[in-house]
């Protein structure tokens, strides 16, 4: 994976375009780092995450989503979706991005 | 602002565990205080006899360290005798003056070893068996004295007297009943038992009443009499006889305690009878007349006590049912619940004297309520689950005796006995846990129960097939039985309550959303988890179909998208074809497919269909499209496959036309969601070449009409289907699967396949609902055709199934457009 060294805000879409206690995934090549899942909770809080889990690599775009967590849909992995750390007693840990939400529109740091 | 205080007067097992179940759901609720009179951390006590025995050190047996205390912020206060509770100050008194205010007590302080009270008991040399100073002496004796009596051939008699053998003592047990462990073995276990001792060098005097002890010029015990006159030596003399609840300081400040068997008395909240904020667990509690001397009913008394501690104001503990089994390598043994029997209670017994095997079971009305094992334990924890959960065992009578691996056909379990298994040996084939990782993982974050050895190693957390086999590795490696899982188990941690509790209250209360039923029985969560989120959301679809809400972001991801998330990310998509028959034109648009979206595997299942593997999310839409044929479910907890034979119309020896049948069956059930995924196969004649043995629901055609078969599963274990009616016409299989399908549908828990259902309600029940009952089974197949009347096919009806499609098109991230975000 290459190291990006120009991160920049990226808008992506608008919040309602995001599931409630779901997420979206944003396309990017594997050259530019991966596919970024874009979650959404029942508050409206925006995070947003490598769609790697640390486990097995599995998207964690389609886990299922509750609290400040998501569930890893190959292996029930549980990642804190606020830092990118596995819930104990599983380590590991994805790349967290972060977002803002302006008026309705997310944005990421990519 | 302060937070309340909270005391623990003792820091032993059970104390310290109601810390750690009331840190796990309120951490930060109390500023706690542990007083303990002994000058250790909390310790693992079950575990001293195999530190006697040279086994293990005092390191190895401590559960939690002092920096477990300080990381928790929890004080304590050791070599602290609390010698008085004043209840009205709210104040503890310690033997050395100071005081302590509390809010919230919690009194833990375990049981006494009982001394006989003869004389001579207060020699030298005279010790009980109890604590980490005993054990210690034992050691220590057994450097410079050799001959060695232990009073009481129990449990922790036992267990002492080998340990001081396998120390290089002489040693005679002194028992004063007619068997060894009469409270845990029958009569021929007992003589079982002492003879695999004698013949390891212990000398035993059974029905022997001692009189006293005598000392020898040293002033040091040196002899036992016996009331018959005998005389034997003894330099070292261990007192195990039994243990009473150490209730004195409760009774001292006027907490009401039972006079037989002793105990502070409790109720079902753990809050002591005088004062309800004085809460007592462990060893020292009379809990509806009966003080446990166990591990794990301790461990379930803490867990009720932390939720009320926690002002969570659920859980009640209502008693335990106790195992046991014997540390002493070399000796299997085990029994649990009424292993005696009485005039109600039948028995199986198998009993080889020279093989040095006993297995006595004691059922009463088709339940097993006793079982006392000699030799080969291997299938302890099996029984003791089967005593726990009530389970019907009237159909598994003939094999019981045989053990867990006897029942159904093939599957890995019970193949290897957990003791005998090497460190690398594989327990779990799903997550690759060898069994060294186990046992090294309970050692060393002490764990006692299946769920912290599941989420500590992941051994037993996919198929559930080894389970028996690590709840064995627990009980050899943590001792007891610590596998003791509450009779009915949570749905999970966000919540105290069943899966069946939530399948009552969403009926009873007609609650109708995923949320209304969290809210109404108080989750503890927010928004559930990813384990019971899907059960919640399927106990409404199936309780009350066309009015509740289906939240598709509580399903798993296959059942979002409609098809089976593959370990790339990538999906796997199976068309339906009906009873397994396929035409040109579908195979034709299906390769047509493949093609246009370059599908890069295409397989034929198990079920008669066409697999097509590894399609990109975003071409879902299209691809079923294209292809135009109607979902599979392949991917949904709901009818999967109706697998068929080609039948009478083809095979020369068909009797039925079953491939006609399997496509009435498919057309008439298929979308319809249950408990777990559901298969069906029909056969033409009894050669049953479509496998209907192995199904949910197998249909086999003979010449007057067809037979049914159900809860067959040819999965994880393979069960064969059971009968369960023959029928004459195909309306007639049509309406006593659907009724049986609706009856699983409307009571099976979540991710219950239908042979474990049927296990848990007995075959009879459903019998007597479906086939004895026509008005029900009318009722219930038209229940089942309301359900699915209307049901959208989920790959052409996206509006209808609730498929958010924005999941099938990726955002493309807009250009770096650093002006057009608004500043920090």
């Amino acid at each position: 994976m290459k190291i990006e060294t120009h991160m920049s805000w990226r808008y992506v879409c608008k919040l309602e375009e995001l599931p409630v206690l779901g997420a979206r995934v944003v396309e990017r090549s594997e050259d530019e780092g991966g596919n970024v899942a874009v979650f959404r909770n029942d508050k409206d809080v925006v995070f947003a995450l490598l769609d790697k889990c640390p486990h097995k690599g599995g998207p964690l775009s389609q886990g299922i989503v509750f609290g400040e967590r998501v569930a890893c849909p190959l292996h029930n992995w549980t990642i804190e979706l606020k830092s990118g750390d596995a819930v104990a007693p599983d380590v590991g840990c994805t790349r967290r991005f972060s977002v803002k939400v302006d008026n309705g529109d997310v944005f990421v740091e990519l | 602002m302060n937070k309340p205080k909270l005391a623990v007067i003792g820091n032993g097992m059970a104390g310290i565990r109601a810390i750690e179940e009331l840190l796990k759901i309120a951490p930060d609720k109390y500023d706690i205080t542990v007083f303990g009179a002994e000058p250790h951390p909390n310790y693992n006590r079950i575990l001293l006899s195999p530190v006697l025995a040279g086994e293990q050190t005092m390191q190895d047996i401590v559960l939690n360290d002092w920096d477990w205390y300080r990381d928790n912020g929890i004080k304590l206060v050791t070599n602290k005798k609390i010698v008085n509770i004043h209840r009205t100050k709210r104040e503890l008194t310690a033997e050395s003056g100071e005081t302590y205010s509390y809010d919230r007590l919690l009194i833990a302080t375990g049981s006494n070893p009982f001394i006989l009270p003869i004389p001579g008991a207060n020699l030298p040399g005279v010790i009980s068996y109890r604590d980490i100073a005993d054990t210690e002496a034992m050691i220590d004796a057994a450097k410079h004295h050799k001959k060695a009596v232990v009073i009481g051939g129990g449990l922790l008699g036992l267990e002492a007297a080998n340990g001081l053998k396998l120390r290089g003592m002489d040693v005679t047990v002194v028992h004063v009943m007619p068997w060894l462990m009469e409270r845990q073995l029958d009569e021929r276990a007992g003589k079982l038992l002492q003879a695999s001792l004698e013949a390891k060098g212990i000398a035993f005097k059974i029905q022997a009443n001692t009189e006293a002890l005598i000392a020898g010029e040293s002033g040091r015990v040196a002899a036992l009499k016996f009331k018959s006159g005998e005389q034997i030596p003894a330099e070292l003399v261990v007192m195990a006889v039994g243990i009473r609840p150490n209730a004195a300081l409760a009774e001292r400040s006027g907490i009401a305690v039972s006079a037989r068997p002793g105990g502070i008395i409790v109720n079902d909240t753990m809050q002591t009878l005088t004062d309800p904020r004085i809460y007592a667990v462990g060893e020292c509690v009379n809990h509806r007349g009966i003080a446990y001397g166990l591990v794990a009913p301790l461990f379930e008394m803490a867990k009720v006590c932390a939720n009320h501690l926690a002002e969570y104001g659920i859980g009640r503990y209502v008693g335990s049912v106790t195992s046991t089994k014997l540390k002493v390598t070399g000796v299997d043994l085990f029994s649990a619940g009424n292993f005696q029997g009485d005039e109600a209670t039948e028995d199986i017994v198998l009993s080889d004297p020279i093989g040095g095997v006993y297995k006595r079971l004691v059922i009463k009305d088709d339940k097993l309520v006793g079982a006392c094992l000699y030799g080969d334990t291997v299938d302890g924890s099996w029984y003791f689950k089967l005593l726990r959960e009530g389970k019907n065992i009237a159909e598994i009578r003939d094999q019981l005796m045989f053990g867990e691996s006897n029942i159904g056909d093939v599957g890995h379990e019970g193949n290897t006995r957990a003791a005998a298994m090497k460190d690398s040996d594989e327990v779990c084939g799903c997550n690759g846990v060898c069994k060294g990782a186990i046992t090294k993982a309970i050692k060393e974050k002490g764990l006692f129960t299946l769920d912290e050895v599941r989420k500590h190693t992941k051994a037993s957390s996919s198929c559930g097939s080894c389970t028996g086999l690590v709840e064995q590795i627990l009980m050899f490696t943590a001792g007891g039985d610590y596998s003791a899982t509450p009779k009915m188990k949570p749905m999970c941690g966000c919540t105290d309550h069943t899966h069946q509790d939530a399948r009552d209250a969403i009926k009873a209360s007609k609650l109708l959303s995923v949320p209304d039923v969290m809210k109404f029985l108080d989750w503890r969560t927010p928004n559930g988890c990813a384990t019971c989120r899907p059960a919640l959301n399927y106990y409404l679809l199936s309780t009350w179909p066309k009015e509740c809400i289906d939240d598709p972001q509580s399903r798993f991801i296959n059942e979002r998208a409609h098809a089976n998330i593959q370990k790339d990310g990538t999906f796997s998509v199976i068309p339906r074809m009906w009873g397994g028959e396929t035409t040109a034109d579908e195979l034709r648009r299906i390769a047509n497919a493949v093609d246009k979206y370059k599908i890069p595997t295409v397989k034929v299942t198990g079920g008669q269909r066409i697999d097509l593997l590894g399609v990109k999310k975003e071409d879902l839409p299209n691809v079923w499209k294209d292809i135009g044929m109607p979902s599979g479910h392949a991917y949904a907890k709901a009818l999967r496959t109706v697998k068929t034979c080609v039948g009478s119309e083809w095979c020369r020896f068909g009797t039925q036309d079953s491939t006609q049948m399997g496509k009435d069956l498919e057309q008439a059930m298929w979308r319809m969601y249950a408990p777990h995924k559901v298969k069906f196969a029909v056969s033409g004649c009894p050669r049953n070449c479509a496998e209907a043995g192995i199904k949910d629901v197998g249909v086999i055609g003979v010449d007057s009409g067809w037979e049914l078969y159900v809860a067959g599963n040819g999965g994880i274990k393979t069960e064969v289907a059971q009968f369960f009616v023959k029928v004459k016409t195909s309306e007639e299989v049509l309406e006593y699967t659907g009724a049986f399908m609706q009856l699983y549908r409307e009571e099976g828990w979540y991710l219950e396949r239908t042979v474990h259902y049927v296990s848990r309600v007995g075959l009879d029940y459903v019998k007597k609902r479906v086939l004895e009952d026509a008005e029900n089974r009318k009722a219930l197949w038209e229940r089942l055709q309301f359900s699915l009347d209307g049901e959208p096919d989920p790959w052409f009806e996206f509006d209808k199934a609730r498929v958010d499609t924005r999941q099938f098109i990726p955002i493309k991230p807009s250009a770096a457009m650093a002006d057009a975000v608004p500043a920090e």
